[in-house]
């Protein structure tokens, strides 16, 4: 039986995956994936390490040969947060990051991020902070516009102080520019408090449904327990 | 100044600014030995120029070439590192051209330290010509290169073409070695590719500042050796090396004392 995250009318949905399924060298990475994923909504994915989250935002992108259809609903514009990036060798700064596609706002780049300091363009990208530098790395996603946002696990290297500011802004970006949001965390408290849906992953899925039933205990142990497969739809948001 | 020694600098101008523009971004790759290592596959070709009575430089640009497509390939296929398969590649490359030049001994060291004496008018356009070019191509896939040193998977998600870069990037770099050859020989021409670029490191805060540097101490490091070989009557490989770690160290010392970079 087909199901689908949401349920709701078919032009709501900016993303139909359908039975998708990555091998690597031999070795199954994600296997019979099906969800529905809603315009303007925050989906978290969840997993342990080695669950395939990261393969399945570089399949989204396209990066990875796979089978099954990943079905972009409308014409979208993905900009994309990768987990690491490399940047403490090379003798770039902000500015010079931000503008590298040209005809860029610096001023309101930042802006958009919460970073208010615009003497932070001078300073090289390897001597940010990593609250920061997620910032920049953000505000250089959003430069292009684009309609949905792929986040890999955002706070990485960001210290524990820090991280919920990153998700305060993450949505209201959401709220005013309209964007869908998917972000890979490995942290419960922001999949309650910060995102709308729930997709669990083991390399099928563990779980999808509203992201509040993270609170579940058996939910939980559905998560991070014994790899059970599921095909249906928990709730309706 | 003789006009062997106005062909040389003019030479040595050209190749220092390229060898240190886009030396700076194969020492942001980590891949400076692989400037080093590729320099050394060009022996076999030069070996065959000396022994079939052509212009080495066409052998060298020969091999330098067809090694850039293998190892690029190779690195593909195998996903072994450029390291590695350079490290191979030009070991192989070097054992061929020494038993290629084994008996001739003058040649074998002319193509190892350079000599000035072989620098030509031709020479010079072709250095002229090959640099130019190579400056122009290399600042159009600079954005691209740098993209994908940050991160590969946001360059491909922004539509680079990451392997047919890297690919047109090598065969460029192949180029200014092979010019460079001539000037400061197999063995030490990898030196214009990393040195100053390092040097640059030690003084930038930003990109633009850092491909500047690189290649003005790039330019520094191959007139002043060159000058210095023609005055001392040395080789000019040797004499450039101990131009640009003079550089280097200047540049450490005052990064040291400035902070520069930190």
């Amino acid at each position: 039986m087909k199901t689908w995250l949401t349920m709701a009318e078919e032009n709501n949905y900016i993303l139909k995956v359908s039975d998708l399924a990555v091998k690597i060298q031999n070795q199954t990475i994600l296997d019979h994936l099906n969800f529905n994923v809603k315009k303007g909504t925050t989906l978290a994915i969840l997993g342990p390490n080695g669950a395939g989250k990261t393969v399945l935002f570089r399949t989204l992108l396209n990066l990875v040969p796979h089978t099954g259809s990943i079905e972009w609903t409308e014409k979208v514009k993905i900009g994309y947060v990768p987990q690491y990036v490399a940047v403490s060798d090379i003798p770039m700064s902000v500015r010079e990051f931000l503008s590298i596609d040209g005809g860029v706002d610096l001023e309101n780049s930042l802006k958009r991020v919460r970073l208010t300091d615009l003497s932070i363009l001078n300073k090289r990208l390897g001597t940010l902070s990593g609250g920061q530098l997620r910032r920049v790395l953000i505000a250089w996603a959003l430069n292009d516009n684009p309609n949905v946002l792929l986040l890999d696990e955002p706070t990485t290297g960001v210290d524990m102080d820090s991280e919920e500011p990153i998700y305060l802004m993450l949505n209201s970006i959401k709220e005013t520019q309209k964007i869908t949001i998917f972000l890979i965390t490995h942290n419960i408290h922001i999949v309650q408090e910060y995102a709308d849906y729930l997709l669990a992953l083991n390399k099928c899925l563990t779980f999808c449904g509203p992201a509040e039933e993270i609170a579940k205990p058996d939910i939980q142990r559905q998560i991070y327990g014994e790899t059970v497969c599921v095909e249906t739809m928990r709730g309706e948001k | 100044m003789s006009e062997i020694v106005v062909y040389s600098v003019v030479t040595a101008v050209f190749v220092g600014i390229s060898a240190g523009y886009l030396g700076s971004l194969m020492v942001l790759e980590k891949m400076a030995l692989v400037g080093d290592a590729l320099s050394h596959v060009a022996l076999p070709g030069l070996a065959i120029g000396v022994l079939f009575n052509f212009d080495p430089l066409v052998g060298a640009f020969a091999f330098l070439f067809a090694s850039a497509i293998i190892i690029w390939h190779l690195q593909r296929v195998t996903k072994i590192s450029f390291e590695a398969l350079i490290g191979a590649m030009f070991t192989f490359a070097l054992a061929s051209g020494i038993l290629l030049l084994g008996d001739d001994l003058e040649a074998l060291e002319e193509a190892l330290f350079g000599d000035i004496a072989q620098v030509t008018i031709w020479h010079m356009g072709t250095a002229v010509i090959i640099s130019i070019a190579a400056i122009l191509l290399t600042k159009v896939i600079y954005r691209k290169l740098v993209l994908a040193m940050i991160s590969e998977d946001l360059a491909i998600s922004k539509g680079i073409n990451v392997a047919r870069t890297n690919l047109l990037y090598l065969f460029l770099v192949s180029l200014v070695v092979a010019i460079g050859i001539q000037i400061v020989g197999t063995l030490l021409v990898g030196f214009l590719v990393i040195v100053p670029a390092i040097a640059a490191k030690n003084l930038s805060g930003n990109m633009r500042r850092y491909s500047v540097y690189s290649a003005i101490f790039g330019v520094a490091a191959a007139v002043l050796g060159i000058l210095l070989a023609n005055y001392l009557g040395q080789p000019p490989g040797p004499m450039v090396v101990f131009s640009g770690i003079t550089i280097f160290a200047v540049t450490v010392l005052v990064n040291w004392r400035l902070k520069l970079t930190r």
